[in-house]
């Protein structure tokens, strides 16, 4: 027998704030996060000079030497943005996340980047200068995962989805996996990124980011015909899973049913998107959820405004969804969040059904005509009502996942 | 350096690293049990020890240490050897 899985609690932490009453005016006014960032310009072999980095957060008290000294940036924004999402659910207090019915299913690019420079003297010098207990656990790719295990005390498994740009994704659909198949009654599902140089200069080097660099806000360009590339992000968001009766027992909120999960892989190139793939996971993730493709009323997109991406990522959809499909990317007020984005993308796209309105992708003025026909949503978005809408993701490596939401009457 | 000199710069080490109470870093004071100090946390002061000693503290010393007393002997060990 396969148990019901909802979403129970939802938070994060964006360059657009902290909460969906922060962030929905803001993606109505069509706010881009992208920002210049004159820090960079010691970086001279870095073309681009564009980020959106995370508008600053407060930390209460419980945040202290002790209970942070395992946590780089990227773990102290996964531990508050599941902090977040778990009072959002009433779960702070909660027995149930010690009794080994809660687990953690959380991603990110990587750990933190300033440990990395420690164990790379230590490569190049022979000096253990800067290495400390905990530098190693900073800097590992589930840093987020254990330390939100640590911090609230959950005791279940831990599934760390360190993937790149479908980590956030991941973590919903093997969380939702996790509860479906009755191994935990609760799942702390997300992804987070922190701001660095690293992943802005693997994608420059591959010439895919966007260097509009006296122009912040005209970028990235979803599906635009004069895109340019992506802008680096940051962020966390945190969602939590839930047994359906387990949550209806409580009495919590429900935000929304995770009805399908699917992941794939090209098995082909590295960097290079498979259209065949990309559009047999959302195929699959349909036939997860027993829906026909006519039952999604709105996808929202991985879009980062690459050239290939984009365009692969649009035959994939409209072969699978057709040519009406609605669509839009929150990358072009985002950026890209890498790890972070499939979740905080989950997240904001059941607060956008849940208000009727879904937020047009901004600087989406020319349509490629490489990129083929959909319902791209622009201007000022769109107000219609929808039973389903899915929201996908694809990595470095060839990853495709693709998460399907149903509304939650009520 | 004397060994007043020693508990001093010891004391504002733990001070700072652990964000401790001075008054409660006295050479009886049992690092675990009075100090609210950790395996890990021990770890990361002896890393700050030989930084400050210059020289690497062997794995008995470290576990043979209990209070901040024993963390100071085993300093002026170290400089003395250096010496």
């Amino acid at each position: 027998m396969v148990r019901r899985v909802v979403i129970t609690g939802m938070g994060g932490l964006t360059a657009l704030g902290h909460d969906w009453a922060t962030i929905g005016p803001k993606l109505r006014a069509r706010q881009s996060a992208v920002k210049y960032m004159p820090e960079w310009a010691a970086f001279e072999d870095i073309r681009t000079r564009l980020a959106a980095p995370v508008q600053p957060y407060d930390l209460p008290p419980q945040y202290n030497r002790k209970s942070m000294r395992s946590m780089g940036p990227v773990a102290v924004m996964s531990t508050r943005a599941t902090e977040l999402a778990l009072e959002d659910a009433g779960l702070i207090g909660n027995d149930v996340l010690k009794s080994g019915r809660t687990g953690i299913a959380y991603g990110a690019c990587a750990g933190s980047a300033e440990p990395v420079v420690a164990f790379g003297r230590m490569a190049s010098t022979g000096s253990l200068k800067g290495v400390t207990s905990n530098t190693y656990v900073q800097m590992m790719s589930h840093t987020g995962a254990v330390n939100i295990s640590l911090f609230f005390g959950i005791t279940g498994r831990v599934i760390p989805s360190s993937s790149a740009c479908t980590s956030g994704t991941q973590a919903i659909g093997f969380a939702y996996e996790t509860i479906k198949y009755g191994k935990q009654d609760v799942m702390v599902a997300g992804g987070a990124e922190e701001l660095s140089l690293g992943p802005t200069a693997v994608f420059d080097t591959l010439f895919a980011t966007s260097t509009r660099n006296d122009a912040p806000t005209t970028t990235p360009r979803p599906f635009d015909r004069d895109r340019d590339g992506l802008v680096v992000g940051e962020g966390a968001a945190t969602l939590i899973l839930e047994d359906l009766e387990h949550a209806q027992r409580r009495g919590a909120p429900i935000y929304a049913e995770v009805v399908g999960f699917a992941s794939n892989s090209d098995g082909a190139h590295v960097t290079q998107p498979q259209v065949e793939t990309m559009a047999a996971v959302m195929q699959l993730a349909l036939e997860d959820a027993g829906l026909p493709p006519d039952a999604i009323g709105y996808v929202n997109a991985h879009g980062t405004a690459t050239d290939r991406g984009d365009i692969a990522e649009s035959i994939a959809t409209q072969q699978v969804l057709g040519k009406r499909m609605p669509i839009s990317s929150l990358k072009s007020y985002f950026g890209h969040t890498l790890g972070a984005c499939g979740s905080l993308e989950a997240w904001l796209s059941i607060e956008m059904m849940r208000a009727n309105w879904f937020a047009p992708t901004i600087n989406l003025d020319n349509l490629d005509p490489a990129c083929v026909e959909l319902d791209y949503l622009t201007g000022s978005g769109r107000a219609f009502e929808v039973e389903h809408i899915m929201s996908n993701n694809f990595a470095f490596g060839g990853i495709n996942a693709s998460l399907i939401f149903k509304r939650w009457p009520g | 350096m004397q060994t007043q000199d020693i508990f001093q710069t010891l004391k504002d080490t733990l001070v700072e690293q652990f964000e401790l109470d001075p008054a409660k870093i006295t050479p009886d004071a049992r690092l675990y049990e009075d100090l609210d100090l950790d395996s890990i946390d021990a770890v990361d002061m002896v890393i700050k020890l030989q930084e400050l000693t210059g020289t690497k503290v062997s794995p008995e010393e470290f576990k043979e240490v209990r209070t901040v007393g024993d963390v100071q002997r085993v300093i002026e060990k170290l400089l003395a050897a250096r010496a």
